[in-house]
């Protein structure tokens, strides 16, 4: 997806650094270990009483803000998910030793894309509770009104935040296209490198819906499994017997950054972003056609931009969400934008089946999980694949982690609202 | 950003002062104010009471009943813009666009307000499982992106943005980029609907609502010094895109270009860096390869705080000199709309360029001294208009400027 710029010179975007928070683990190293141990991350909804509903699990993070240097004033100021995203913004800086106070590099080409499905839903929650009186009242009783009260209610401010800790006065922005996001502000950040409008771009998404709206919304229309007595396998994405998908949390950032900038500096690349595209499937915004021919455009375009062809991919990381429509779906999609020849044999696999799904957070830790397989030369299973469905006919790499050489991956998305988005990564 | 020409073809606007452009324009130049004692709710013991409140809209005249209670206003009102927008057109998404041509753009800032009030309401009075099958799908910012999609069979690409009153700039330049990618069309703009008491009641400790007032001729007084802050509204504008040369080769009518855009963000406070304002405002001059003397009338931001005018008035004097240039807020008629507020402005400023003449500020004498702008204020001004500049800023330090350039 590079292009020329005006001066002839190709600008192309790579990953310098990560920051990961997930169930399981925080950090890129812990995630890593998690997502390719295939150990389950699914418990028992703790931050707060499910009582009452059908699905009572769900991918928690262990998240200390302290720890993550978010004082009492931050943690007053920013939602869950703004903490999550924030935290994970600070270690992919570290990661990518560029220091962003120090001087050496302009603001004013230091971006910020960032992205959320549902953006600060905790906050919102809990405010709403206390001015309502517990439902009792419409018009809210102003008068115990918070003073950060306004950043707990648009989502931009996970934008502001991470753009206040990178220092960044280049374009700011968030999307929030459901659960296609992650990829979304990881594909505009590549396009702020390639167009020129930056030089270092801070992107990653960020969503913590474990919350008693958020939770409740999908569970009434049977969304997410109510595998509450055996959580550990309630995310079984390509599985005959999986049943819906398995609400999470977690946060990604990544570096995204000009590749000559990049090398200038000596940093350490992870891969490049060689190619994204989004297309919708105007179809429905919570049910998907069967045939997957929407996703497998968006595969086809982003696969043509890279310049990569079917039969050249490594890796590709499923959406797989263990929902029984969208598993079917993708390998649809799958075999239509790559031929059955190429999609039967490219390892596949879903993450979500040992961390759920996270709503819009889930693509930048999706593009994180690649960039790391890449680096690692190995690529994380699909956990409990026990029983194939006789519709799901790919080499989903089911229960173990294979080492193997990864040089081309693709990541592909697809949710409610339609939207179908996939990207190329490579080494 | 790469020059890409993306032109306007359609306008829909849904505005507390008018429904649909035509409407809102005559509304606008006559310096009719939309902005009203608030009808949504009881403000009885809300401090509260004024906002920009569209009246007589019914959402079942735009759609149908089941997809109405699937969806919140702030989609009922992009629903119905979007329609305007694409007849305005003269634009068929199924046979005037190959499949997957045609993109979606739009902007949201406090999602679907009362749509999710009721949700959390019954939740939290009836329990769980009496939260609503549509929660799922109406509240979430991404809604109205994904309902004008199915709605008109648009499978580009699609997306929502959100950088607050900057974010309808952000959907534009979004839709601008797919053209330049490969898309034919795009539907674009945003709208909110935030009347709500549960959405509002966040903004008011942030010093920027003029809280008390009860006079909707002078509650909203941009760059006066008797400025005391804005008043909220609802409603925004949807713009179809196209390319030049799709446009060219249906032979349509065209409102204008979008010339240049560019985004940036304020420095921290205490760090001795200047706002990021004028940077933007430049960069966007940069990017439509024009310079400060071709813009001859700009949208302003007005927010309508004291320090908030004066520093985009020294923005816009660092750029164009002390009055040096006309300076407009017509949102003075609508109060701000968030999300849509910022596609509203972009679609006056279309029709301003279409008709030559500069819309009013309203609710202002005389500008503070401190203010130096050229402010037309309560009368429409004839000029030549060949480019307007559109300012937005978003809560938090979002910076963006579109430059729009007549047909």
């Amino acid at each position: 997806m590079a292009r020329e710029s005006g001066t002839g010179i190709r600008r192309r975007a790579v990953i310098t650094g990560l920051g990961v928070i997930a169930p399981g683990g925080n950090g890129r190293k812990a995630f890593w270990e998690r997502i390719t141990s295939g150990v389950s991350a699914i418990r028992g909804i703790t931050l707060f009483d499910p009582a009452g509903l059908r699905s009572r699990i769900a991918g928690e993070c262990d998240f200390d803000p302290e720890a993550h240097g978010l004082g009492p004033r931050d943690v007053r100021r920013m939602d869950r998910c703004v903490q999550l995203g924030v935290a994970a913004a600070r270690e992919a800086l570290e990661d990518s030793g560029l220091d962003l106070g120090s001087g050496a590099h302009n603001p004013e080409r230091v971006a910020v894309s960032m992205g959320t499905a549902i953006g600060p839903a905790t906050r919102m929650e809990s405010e709403y509770v206390v001015l309502s009186d517990r439902a009792k009242l419409w018009v809210v009783d102003h008068t115990y009104v918070m003073p950060y009260s306004y950043e707990s209610l648009i989502p931009s401010s996970l934008a502001v935040e991470t753009a206040r800790l990178a220092g960044a006065e280049g374009p700011v922005g968030l999307v929030s296209n459901g659960c296609t996001t992650g990829l979304d502000a990881l594909g505009h950040a590549a396009a702020l490198i390639e167009e020129g409008s930056a030089d270092i771009v801070v992107a990653g998404s960020s969503d913590s819906p474990i919350t008693p709206t958020a939770v409740a919304a999908f569970d009434v229309i049977r969304a997410t499994s109510p595998n509450n007595d055996d959580p550990a396998h309630a995310s079984r994405p390509f599985d005959l017997h999986r049943d819906g998908f398995v609400l999470a949390e977690g946060a990604a950032t990544l570096i995204v950054e000009e590749l000559e900038h990049a090398r200038r500096r000596g940093a350490h690349i992870y891969c490049e972003i060689s190619g994204y595209a989004a297309r919708s499937n105007a179809f429905h915004m919570a049910a998907l056609k069967n045939d997957g021919l929407d996703l497998a455009e968006a595969i086809r375009v982003a696969l043509g931009r890279a310049g990569v062809a079917p039969e050249d991919l490594d890796y590709i990381n499923a959406h797989g969400s263990s929902t029984p429509q969208n598993d079917r779906h993708e390998t649809n999609a799958l075999k239509a934008a790559l031929g059955e020849h190429n999609a039967c044999r490219t390892p596949v696999s879903s993450i979500k089946s040992v961390i759920g799904h996270p709503l819009g957070a889930i693509g930048s830790m999706e593009i994180a999980a690649c960039a790391l397989a890449i680096e690692e030369g190995a690529v994380p299973p699909t956990a409990n694949l026990h029983t194939p469905d006789p519709d799901c006919d790919l080499d989903y790499v089911p229960l173990t982690a294979r080492e193997q050489r990864t040089d081309t991956v693709l990541t592909v998305a697809s949710g409610f609202g339609g939207f179908q988005c996939a990207m190329v990564l490579t080494r | 950003m790469s020059a890409a020409r993306a032109v306007v073809t359609g306008i829909g606007v849904v505005a507390p002062n008018g429904l649909g452009a035509q409407a809102y324009w005559q509304a606008t130049l006559s310096g009719r104010t939309g902005i009203r004692p608030i009808g949504r709710f009881d403000t009885d013991g809300f401090p509260l009471r004024l906002a920009g409140e569209i009246d007589g809209f019914t959402a079942t005249d735009h759609l149908r009943q089941f997809r109405v209670m699937q969806t919140d206003r702030m989609t009922h009102l992009a629903v119905a813009a979007t329609a305007m927008a694409l007849s305005d057109a003269g634009l068929d998404p199924a046979d005037d666009v190959p499949e997957y041509g045609f993109a979606v753009a739009t902007a949201s800032s406090i999602g679907g307000a009362e749509f999710g009030h009721r949700a959390i309401e019954r939740l939290w009075s009836e329990g769980p499982r009496k939260i609503g099958a549509y929660q799922a799908i109406a509240w979430f910012y991404a809604a109205t992106t994904g309902q004008i999609a199915i709605l008109h069979g648009m499978k580009g690409p699609g997306s929502v943005h959100a950088a607050e009153q900057a974010g309808g700039l952000e959907a534009i330049a979004q839709a601008r980029r797919a053209l330049r990618d490969g898309a034919r069309a795009a539907v674009t703009g945003g709208t909110e609907a935030p009347l709500d008491p549960g959405a509002l009641v966040g903004q008011l400790p942030n010093g920027r609502l003029n809280l008390g007032a009860d006079d909707p001729a002078t509650a909203y007084a941009p760059f006066a010094a008797t400025a005391r802050g804005h008043v909220p509204g609802e409603g925004g504008a949807i713009l179809v895109l196209e390319t030049a040369e799709a446009a060219r080769d249906r032979g349509t009518r065209v409102h204008g270009t979008l010339a240049g855009h560019a985004a940036t963000f304020d420095p921290a406070q205490g760090l001795g860096r200047p706002p990021a304002l004028r940077r933007a405002i430049q960069l966007a001059l940069a990017d439509a390869a024009l310079s400060p003397a071709d813009i001859d009338v700009v949208f302003a931001d007005a927010l309508a705080t004291r320090a908030d005018d004066r520093a985009e008035a020294r923005a816009l004097c660092e750029v164009f000199g002390p009055y040096g240039v006309p300076v407009t807020a017509p949102k003075s008629m609508t109060g701000r709309l968030y999300a849509g507020g910022a596609a509203l402005d972009t679609a006056t400023a279309l029709l301003a360029l279409r008709d030559q003449v500069i819309p009013p500020t309203v609710g202002v004498d005389r500008t503070a001294p401190d203010c130096p702008v050229d402010l037309v204020i309560g009368q429409p001004r004839a000029a030549r208009l060949r480019h307007a500049l559109v300012v937005a800023r978003g809560y938090g330090g979002f910076n963006s400027a579109l430059v729009v350039a007549g047909a």
